[in-house]
């Protein structure tokens, strides 16, 4: 397949089956240890492979990474100050909406918010990656991480919501 | 058979024996085996012509233990006849104050933290009475196949976690069984119903059994597996049902509560009777007699029995409502519902779920059998007897796994529902200076605390160079295998100091017990058992030496120096030396020295094989050494 940010989904499961159906250790539970331990280190790896290439924020981070660059250097705490702030605005707002009147609602608008707020970073980060201009795809990852954190925060409150 | 031969698709092997194999269904209640003759699934009978065996073993001082019916049949001192052992299956000491096993039996939590049964025989584990329930079923196929069976694929419940599967499949090993796979009880009830194929959707697996419910959510695409949601009621099946219409009738009649064990056993049998006529027939006439003037005699018609039963088959539909808010999808997402479990024979049971879905239940199959037939379809595929077969079945985890981190958090290495078999690392720091070690604690399920989450090992990594704090990189490595099972290694990445432990949490078997349990039995079985196993050994080597004798022939020249030919002939003649001596631990080790001094060549073998595959597709530019090592990919989490 041809190293872009952008895949084809179905393509992509496609070779994944492909290669899972010669593989997987079901296919040699009746072979020698040695060979049922080297397909369980293949099928790891093709499953590792095909879930980080599934997900576009670990897509990202892949793509970075290959191209000799980390997304998670600690070292680097500069950010934008404008969408610092409007990640501090999001994550009162999350706080406050445990408690309002409704706060499944508040729940799903913030929801809402983070998703097309990440649909732009995906964008973003497709155009940095195709004109190859490294540091700001990852200016614009890291960004998302912070989005993508966010939006898995909101699913930890629902379901405390719920219980 | 060729080593490392990697088929092209469409491409058939060479004729081949048809391998025996069989797929069993250890369940709470009754255990099947079931096997593939001619291309069919079919359950196979005991000598006696039983299709099940009641998951019953009673032990005694003075003989083997007696397994299933005759188990089962056993009346006056019945402490030490051991039923539903599969509750307590992987569970330590701690777990036992909630089991409804307390109420019934008497525990010796003496000996570590694995539970035993105080019997007549001495102390048995769940592991060793699920063993003797094995070993009769192994006994069946094998008289009823004739001949040895390559390998079993054992089903266990969606929900059972690490330690639940590796006690299962201890279980297997006590009672001589190769486990080909553990799968997941509602996976196998899908396969029998061939929803493996080419469909894509979501199917319900409702599982009313003779004591325990379970109800799970599956999506599958393209023979990918994966368990969304399961929940269910460890205290509800078919029993209530008896016990609901045994209430019925000591009502009608006048009575209270009997005191005679005999008396209730008998009422409990007729009640079982009467709920089996009415799963047929609109109405029976009912008549029993507990003593003089207490007497039931008139018509019981399906409405009326449907009203006694209607607050348990209620109690099903809630744990059912559960996964569909778990899995986050809507009833009209369910394409297909498969009803498993003899209790799913209750008309009501099979309308009541179909009113709450919306749609016909499937029950074309046997729902006593369902799962070994599931079972076996997926044995026959794992022993090689269909190499033109392409379901595969890519299971996933049940539970997140994962690592105490400071503050006694839970750090999630691997998510749930990840595709197994999986390796993922992470990469942790020291936090104090000229720190030595490290405590890698390991832990599984959803919560964020280590309190609320299950201990599953613990382990220290020594004697690393001290350096500042946060200067280490010690890297953790998960690495659970196609069974569900977890290995946990942790590696200091300058020093390259490692240590591991084969995740076997304190309720599991070592390897060593393992052995020193198989030599105790087969003390007792005598002679004829080391006979058997040494034979079996034999044809082990037998097996070995025809693989790497092949693949030699085929491309050894290729892809080995003349040294390490060299290295690998010697081994080759060292194990054809011993093959036929009587010691057994002599060609165990034999075989185990030239597995390992071909293990390299094995790797560049499919690796080449692997290059070939994919060159075909165009995809070479995947470095080739990444397939043998376990590479961390960056999870990129903040």
């Amino acid at each position: 397949m041809p190293e872009n940010f952008e895949v084809d989904n179905a393509q992509l499961t496609q070779r994944f089956r492909q290669l899972q159906q010669h593989l997987h250790p079901d296919r040699f539970a009746s072979k020698p240890e040695a060979e049922r331990r080297w397909s369980m280190q293949a099928a790891s790896f093709v499953n590792e492979a095909y879930q980080t290439l599934q997900n576009d924020l670990r897509r990202a981070g892949y793509i970075l990474q290959r191209n000799g660059i980390s997304i998670d250097e600690e070292t680097d705490t500069q950010m934008d100050p404008m969408f610092l702030m409007e990640q501090m605005e999001l994550r009162e707002s999350l706080e406050m909406a445990e408690s309002a009147a409704d706060p499944l609602s508040s729940l799903d608008e913030i929801r809402g918010l983070l998703r097309s707020s990440i649909v732009e970073k995906n964008e973003a980060f497709a155009t940095a990656a195709e004109a190859a201009s490294w540091q700001d795809a990852r200016t614009v990852a890291r960004q998302w991480q912070f989005l993508d954190k966010l939006l898995k925060e909101t699913k930890h409150v629902e379901e405390r919501l719920d219980a | 058979m060729a080593l490392l031969q990697i088929a092209e698709p469409g491409q058939s092997q060479a004729p081949h024996q048809h391998k025996l194999a069989v797929g069993i269904d250890l369940g709470t209640t009754n255990s099947l085996v079931a096997t593939v003759r001619s291309g069919v699934a079919d359950v196979l009978s005991d000598a006696e012509g039983h299709r099940s065996v009641p998951s019953v073993v009673s032990f005694s001082a003075d003989a083997q233990p007696l397994v299933g019916q005759r188990a089962d049949e056993l009346t006056g001192d019945t402490s030490s006849v051991i039923r539903s052992a599969k509750r307590l299956m992987g569970k330590g000491g701690l777990d036992l104050a909630d089991s409804w096993l307390s109420d019934h039996y008497k525990f010796d939590t003496s000996s570590g933290s694995l539970p035993a049964f105080v019997t007549q025989a001495g102390s048995k584990t769940a592991v060793d009475v699920s063993a003797a329930i094995l070993s009769q079923l192994r006994e069946t196929a094998e008289q009823s196949l004739g001949g040895d069976l390559v390998g079993a694929v054992i089903t266990v419940p969606a929900y059972f976690d690490d330690a639940q599967r590796q006690a299962t499949k201890d279980a297997a090993a006590l009672a001589g069984l190769n486990v080909l796979r553990l799968i997941n009880e509602p996976t196998a009830a899908a396969v029998a119903y061939g929803l493996d194929n080419d469909e894509e959707g979501i199917v319900a697996i409702y599982d009313l059994g003779g004591g325990t419910f379970d109800i799970s959510l599956l999506r599958m695409q393209h023979g990918i597996f994966e368990v969304l949601a399961t929940a269910g009621d460890t205290s509800l099946g078919g029993d209530d049902i008896d016990n609901a219409l045994v209430g019925w009738l000591l009502e009608k009649a006048g009575v209270s509560k009997l005191d005679d064990e005999q008396a209730s056993a008998d009422v409990k049998r007729y009640a079982q009777t009467v709920k089996e006529a009415l799963s047929a027939a609109d109405s029976v006439a009912i008549d029993w007699r507990f003593s003089e003037g207490h007497h039931v005699s008139e018509q019981l018609d399906k409405a009326a029995f449907n009203d006694i039963i209607s607050p348990l088959v209620a109690r099903t539909l809630k744990p059912c409502r559960q996964v569909l808010r778990d899995a986050d999808i809507e009833k009209s997402d369910v394409r297909a519902v498969v009803m498993v479990g003899g209790s799913t024979r209750v008309p009501m049971v099979r309308e009541s779920v179909s009113d709450f879905f919306g749609k016909p239940v499937l029950t074309s199959i046997n729902p006593d059998e369902v799962v070994a037939v599931g079972a076996a379809i997926q044995a026959d595929i794992l022993a090689g007897n269909k190499p033109d077969n392409d379901l595969l079945l890519l299971d996933v985890t049940p539970l997140s796994l994962g690592l105490e981190i400071m503050g006694g958090l839970v750090e999630k290495v691997i998510q749930r529902n990840t595709t197994i078999p999986i390796t993922r690392g992470q990469e942790f720091t020291t936090y104090k200076d000229g720190q030595t070690s490290m405590a890698v604690h390991v832990l599984q399920g959803e919560r964020e605390l280590v309190d609320d989450c299950r201990s599953l090992a613990r382990f220290e990594l020594n004697g690393f160079p001290p350096k500042a704090a946060g200067a280490s990189r010690i890297q953790v490595l998960f690495q659970v295998d196609a069974d569900g099972l977890l290995t946990v290694s942790a590696l200091e990445k300058e020093s390259g100091v490692v240590a591991s432990v084969d995740v076997k949490p304190s309720y599991g078997l070592s390897d060593g017990e393992i052995e020193r349990m198989l030599r105790e039995s087969m003390e007792n079985a005598g002679d004829d058992m080391q006979k058997r196993l040494l034979q079996e050994q034999r044809v082990d080597a037998s097996r070995v030496l025809e693989a790497i004798g092949s693949a030699l022939d085929a491309d050894g020249d290729e892809h080995l120096t003349h040294d390490e030919r060299d290295v690998i002939d010697k081994l080759i003649v060292a194990l054809r030396d011993c093959q036929e001596s009587d010691s057994r631990e002599a060609i165990k080790k034999a075989i185990h020295d030239l597995e390992n001094g071909s293990s390299a060549f094995v790797e560049r073998r499919m690796n080449a094989s692997v290059r070939k595959m994919m060159s075909g597709q165009g995809i070479d530019n995947i470095d080739s050494s990444a397939w043998t090592r376990s590479e961390k990919i960056d999870d990129t989490s903040v």
